[in-house]
């Protein structure tokens, strides 16, 4: 039970950057996004990584846990956004992926999907490769962060999962993210 | 001239009843024609006599819904008809000349034995009163549809000199429902949008259908496990057999001229997307393209020797040719404006049709392969994507959306004629134009 709490408040941590995909909302985030490592350090660095690693083998369900409480968080603190044609992560999901990366680091047994996604303009194809770049680029920050490569999944659904429907900028901005789902 | 048009159409709709999802997907499609040619041919279909015992399917309108929904023909409303002459003999001329009628259809149906249907038509210039066609279709109940587009075909040519491409099929995607609870469909229907066959059916999306060459299969991309497979199903059957199941990307399945080879876009771990080619009977992969950017969706070329393909090694996406002869470096072929992709050729190899962007809004391009090199933008919407040529190189089809919703859409390769096909459901995508003789 501390454990997932301990998760929960990692993951918490990032819900203060809900909607930062708009571009007005990055001045309010960057206080909080300094907000985010402390606490994230506070629950996780500390007994929960360790003391974790070895009941992972042992109790698959605390795992299964684990990647349940993970999924259902907001749906903000699991996507990253991006920019039209681009793949490259916006500074302000750091914190967010750090999150994730500390969730995966203290759950060696844990995996995660990063589902690649595009707006639904242009080659459904290109879309394809373009939304498999940016679940690549997650994909990168989070070995970075020191996650094994063995807990990473990628998949690419470009235009065909839409987050919301619209054609608007506002729809577009929504659905060209990577979102990140933990594998049961 | 032989006066005989065989339908082989018995096996075909034998055919049609053991799909792997056999149920009628959705009302009609509405045909709405968004610009059409200057000058359409008016031309009178006059509903067909119904002889003793013979079934009292509407041939005409059918024949008639083809020609004026192409934008190249006025089909006279029937209400307008002062007379309905069934045979050559009983027209009398000088009234269709008054009625402005360039040319009139006649036709009968009659039952020479239980099961079978013939229908006789003609058409005639109206000035001329020469008579152009006269044939006789052999066919049974459930083929009268296709033997009215066959007529259709017939007048087209006939009287434009193009064949016509009303007596083929189509497959798309149409997804149903609401995000995120969508089912996803692979259809294949009549050109026409008519008798839609559900023939895959998803919770997870189905994309980039490609028909065989012989029109028998259908090769697909497939999320059913979550992660992309590529398929051949065999309509006539239903069997699906997996073909690309590799580790990342199994996307843009294209077939050889042939139908042995797939060409086929794969990643690494890395997530690098390169075409390769799969040979369906050896299973051999080669690898084609090596590059870091995105390589993908690639067409052959008719002689089957090259592939065109999308690659965006030089920044934005634009199209690329290369010969599959080893060593061969790839060739850009695309150099108007920042964003070219889908390529698709045009089915004697002259023309390429793309999506191309211009000024934001995605339009349907084509460039002359063979001649200047000129690059034409034929559509007018803003998302408008995913080509595809008739198999008499006449038209094409591609997907855009109206109010919000994906639906599809037609346009003559002059640009001249255009018109929209209006599911009364879902979201309609990747329509594909499939061969002379698919099933």
């Amino acid at each position: 039970m501390k454990r997932l709490t301990a998760i929960t408040l990692l993951l918490t941590g990032a819900l203060a950057l809900a909607g930062c995909h708009g571009k007005t909302a990055v001045k309010g985030q960057s206080a909080s996004a300094t907000e985010v490592p402390a606490s994230a350090t506070t629950g996780g660095a500390g007994g929960a990584g360790t003391t974790m690693t070895p009941l992972n083998g042992a109790n698959g369900g605390s795992l299964q846990a684990v990647a349940q409480a993970g999924n259902a968080v907001p749906r903000e603190q699991r996507t990253i956004y991006f920019d039209f044609d681009k793949s490259e992560i916006n500074p302000q999901y750091e914190p967010i992926i750090a999150a994730h990366a500390k969730t995966l680091i203290a759950n060696p047994g844990l995996r995660i999907r990063l589902e690649g996604n595009t707006d639904d303009r242009g080659s459904r194809e290109y879309n394809i490769g373009l939304g498999e770049r940016r679940a690549q680029a997650v994909r990168r920050a989070l070995m970075l962060q020191g996650v094994a490569d063995s807990q990473i999944e990628t998949v690419s659904y470009g235009a065909e999962r839409p987050a919301v429907e619209g054609d608007n900028p506002q729809a577009w901005a929504m659905n060209r993210r990577v979102d990140m789902v933990y594998l049961p | 001239m032989n006066d005989t048009v065989r339908s082989s159409l018995l096996a075909v709709c034998c055919a049609l009843g053991v799909f792997a999802f056999g149920a009628r997907a959705h009302a009609a499609f509405v045909v709405q024609i968004t610009r059409g040619q200057d000058v359409a041919i008016p031309i009178a279909i006059v509903p067909f006599a119904a002889n003793a015992g013979a079934p009292a399917f509407d041939v005409a309108a059918v024949v008639s819904h083809d020609l004026g929904g192409s934008g190249r023909f006025k089909s006279m409303h029937r209400k307008d008809m002062i007379d309905l002459p069934h045979t050559g003999s009983q027209i009398v001329f000088d009234d269709w000349r008054r009625l402005d009628a360039d040319y009139i259809v006649v036709g009968s149906l009659s039952r020479p034995a239980p099961g079978r249907v013939d229908v006789s038509f003609e058409l005639y210039n109206v000035l001329t009163q020469q008579r152009l066609l006269g044939y006789q279709i052999h066919t049974d109940d459930a083929g009268l549809r296709l033997a009215a587009h066959q007529i259709s075909d017939q007048v087209f040519q006939s009287i434009l000199g193009i064949h016509g491409a009303f007596a083929t099929r189509i497959a798309y995607v149409l997804v149903l429902g609401k995000i995120p609870h969508q089912t996803f469909q692979l259809v294949v229907a009549d050109a026409d949008g008519e008798n839609p066959r559900v023939v895959m059916q998803s919770g997870e999306p189905l994309m980039s259908p490609a028909w065989s060459p012989d029109g028998k299969q259908l090769a697909y991309v497939s999320f059913e496990d979550k992660l992309p497979s590529i398929y051949v199903q065999t309509l006539k059957s239903g069997a699906r057999q997996l073909v690309s199941a590799t580790a990342g990307v199994n996307q843009a399945p294209a077939w050889s001229p042939h139908g042995r080879r797939l060409a086929v876009t794969l990643s690494n771990r890395s997530g690098n997307l390169d075409v390769f080619v799969l040979d369906l009977g050896t299973h051999a992969l080669t690898r084609i393209t090596h590059n870091p950017g995105i390589d993908t969706e690639a067409q052959w070329a008719p002689d089957g020797d090259s592939l065109y393909f999308t690659s965006d090694r030089d920044g934005g996406p634009q199209i690329f040719q290369v010969s599959l002869a080893p060593g061969s470096r790839p060739r850009r072929i695309t150099f108007q404006g920042s964003y070219n992709a889908r390529p698709r050729l045009s089915p004697d190899g002259s023309h390429l049709a793309f999506v191309t962007r211009v000024r934001g809004d995605f339009r349907i391009a084509t460039l002359d392969l063979k001649g200047n090199g000129g690059m034409q933008v034929l559509t007018h919407g803003a998302f408008d994507e995913s080509p595809s040529y008739a198999p008499n190189g006449a038209e094409i089809i591609y997907a855009t959306h109206q109010r919000g919703r994906g639906v599809l859409a037609l346009v003559s390769t002059d640009g001249r004629v255009q018109q929209t096909l209006v599911s009364p459901e879902g979201d309609v995508e990747e329509p594909v134009w499939g061969p002379y003789g698919s099933e």
